[in-house]
């Protein structure tokens, strides 16, 4: 405990499931300190909400978990159900894609939000039923005092969404994890919500692991950014550096696939050719994921894969030839547009 | 230039939810038109009618009121035998890659269906038609063996476009192509369609929140709130602060917020 901002240290995290001969996470590292917002970006398969769970101690039952995870200095990885309950909720909170998986349908919001209170303080029924109305209040629900006592279903999916949020935050954890906590809405409340949920947690303190695979998301709302591909970090660093000048070519390839902000005569777009790995390739893949797809991949990338190494200051890559790339390695991609 | 297709006062209604709540009026007068290599947005909020008004344009839906005119004929005016014949020309692309391919049909298989179907199948040109639409649309032609299963997400989109292709279109509804698709293949499947757009001239009626593409991709932006359309305009409207609806502001000011960070990108 020499850096007492450090609040979360994961170190090597696998994730294997032994009887179907996967890896979904093949070593995974990163810290979050107190208060900071880091992005976990990757598209499907690339580990990303399964790092999240791990760190959660929500992996699947059937999930061999290996490497470290501290949290508050303590290593808490295949920790017991009794050490996570302490946990969940007042030190380490979860904000699912979907509000519907954790709210449960026969209990009135309030009820949850109130018994959430109670789990972890002595508070009595009439306090912590007060507390549920106010941080009900807190996130935007009108007339709170009459909404706590409505069911799940009787809320819209963003009022929901804004239950859970109330929910997670509402014993003021030091950690939230959210997992696409927008995805499942309609895309003109998902900005209202990624905002309501920046004012509760810099109002509160906490920080965040923030799992999505939406790059504006995570220019809005993140202070730093672990790209993922394929089950390992290629690339991390505070945001602004690292989607301004990434240094990786697939961070650069995603960056340069986007539509530009300003209108474009030629409709094409730079594209990465090909697609990312199936689950079961992994199990006997040498060198770079990404390399199939890299415009600048070599023979050393198909048989070595690359260590995440420091390129600038708080920013890694892993590239064996991140040194080589042109200044904006997004050129990379505008040749060899594939159709 | 003369519409592929014209859609005048589009008007579809859902019974309500019970036998005495009145029907539900998912798109009230709709009128747009889609030329011969245009793309046509239809943009604006969950349940603002979109999807709905590209499954009447198809007549994949009667509507009940309004009028699809396709190449000059009145597709409401005609009963089903008539427009059956001109259904080859009007296709439909969903967002749900796998969703929209039978699991058990070889992907080959699955794009000569609708040739079957229509009885246009002849097994001497056919199966170098098929190989020739998986090279189209950016497919090793090897993968024709293959079930649906073991193609990527993005690669059963392109089959989902073969199969829309191969019936020889003028007229392709697609319904969110590339929500469900990864972002580091989405760019390679708007090429895709801009490219086969460019070599076909195919019209286009596009159905898609994400602004950022639709403003990239679309010439024309229709936008729609609670049935109808509020405003049509040019796809580069959708750039910068020029006076447009206030319905499509807010769609704009929700799809690209201000930064909070410093982060700012593209």
């Amino acid at each position: 405990m020499t850096d007492r901002q450090l609040l979360l240290s994961v170190r090597d995290l696998h994730v294997t499931f032994p009887e179907e001969r996967l890896t979904p996470v093949r070593g995974v590292s990163f810290d979050v300190r107190k208060g900071e917002v880091l992005a976990l970006v990757g598209e499907t398969g690339a580990g990303k909400s399964l790092t999240a769970r791990a760190v959660l101690g929500m992996a699947p039952p059937t999930a061999r978990l290996s490497g470290s995870v501290e949290f508050r200095g303590r290593e808490i990885l295949g920790a017991s159900r009794a050490v996570y309950a302490g946990l969940w909720g007042r030190r380490l909170a979860f904000v699912p894609q979907d509000a519907l998986s954790v709210l449960s349908p026969v209990h009135t919001v309030g009820d949850q939000l109130a018994a959430a209170v109670r789990s972890v303080s002595g508070t009595g029924r009439r306090a912590a039923r007060d507390a549920a109305v106010a941080a009900l209040e807190q996130v935007g629900i009108a007339d709170a005092a009459r909404r706590a006592r409505a069911y799940p279903h009787e809320f819209s999916g963003g009022m929901r969404q804004r239950a859970v949020l109330a929910m997670a935050m509402i014993n003021e954890p030091d950690l939230v994890v959210a997992d696409e906590p927008t995805t499942a809405l309609d895309p003109a409340r998902q900005e209202q919500v990624l905002e309501l949920l920046a004012e509760l947690r810099e109002s509160s303190g906490a920080a965040m692991l923030l799992v999505t695979h939406d790059l504006g998301v995570v220019a809005h709302h993140a202070d730093r950014v672990l790209v993922l591909y394929a089950g390992r970090a290629v690339e991390a660093g505070p945001v602004a550096d690292v989607l301004a000048r990434p240094r990786a070519p697939y961070t650069a390839g995603l960056l340069a696939s986007l539509p530009p902000d300003t209108p474009a005569v030629d409709r094409r777009l730079p594209a990465i050719g090909g697609a990312p790995p199936a689950p079961y390739e992994l199990a006997d893949l040498k060198g770079c994921a990404f390399a199939p797809r890299c415009p600048r991949a070599d023979d050393h990338c198909r048989t070595e894969a690359p260590r995440p190494e420091p390129a600038a200051d708080g920013h890694l890559v892993a590239c064996h030839h991140w040194r080589e790339l042109p200044a904006a390695p997004q050129q990379l991609f505008t040749e060899g547009t594939t159709l | 230039m003369n519409p592929v297709l014209s859609v005048r006062d589009l008007t579809v209604r859902y019974p309500g939810r019970s036998r005495r709540a009145a029907p539900v009026t998912a798109v009230d007068r709709v009128s747009f038109d889609v030329a011969e290599g245009e793309t046509l947005a239809l943009i604006g909020p969950s349940g603002s009618g979109k999807s709905s008004t590209g499954a009447a344009a198809l007549m994949l839906r009667r509507p009940d009121g309004g009028e699809v005119h396709f190449d000059g004929r009145e597709l409401t005016a005609l009963d089903e035998s008539a427009i059956r014949p001109l259904r080859p020309l009007l296709q439909p692309v969903f967002q749900d890659p796998y969703g929209s391919l039978s699991p058990r049909l070889r992907i080959r298989d699955a794009i000569a269906e609708p040739l079957r179907v229509q009885g246009r199948w002849d097994p001497k040109t056919g199966p170098d038609r098929v190989t020739h639409l998986l090279e189209t649309v950016g497919l090793d032609p090897r993968l024709g063996d293959r079930l649906p299963h073991e193609l990527s997400g993005g690669q059963c989109q392109r089959v989902g476009i073969a199969r829309a292709l191969v019936s020889e279109p003028r007229l392709l509804v697609l319904d969110e192509p590339v929500s469900a698709l990864d972002p580091s293949v989405r760019a390679g499947v708007l090429n895709l369609l801009t490219g086969l757009q460019e070599g076909l001239g195919l019209a286009y009626l596009f159905i898609c929140h994400d602004l950022a593409v639709v403003r990239h991709v679309a010439h024309r932006v229709a936008v729609m709130d609670g049935g109808r359309i509020v405003e049509t305009l040019a796809a580069t409207a959708l750039y910068g602060r020029g006076e447009v609806h206030p319905r499509t502001r807010e769609l704009l000011t929700s799809a690209f917020p201000r930064p909070r960070t410093t982060g700012a990108m593209r």
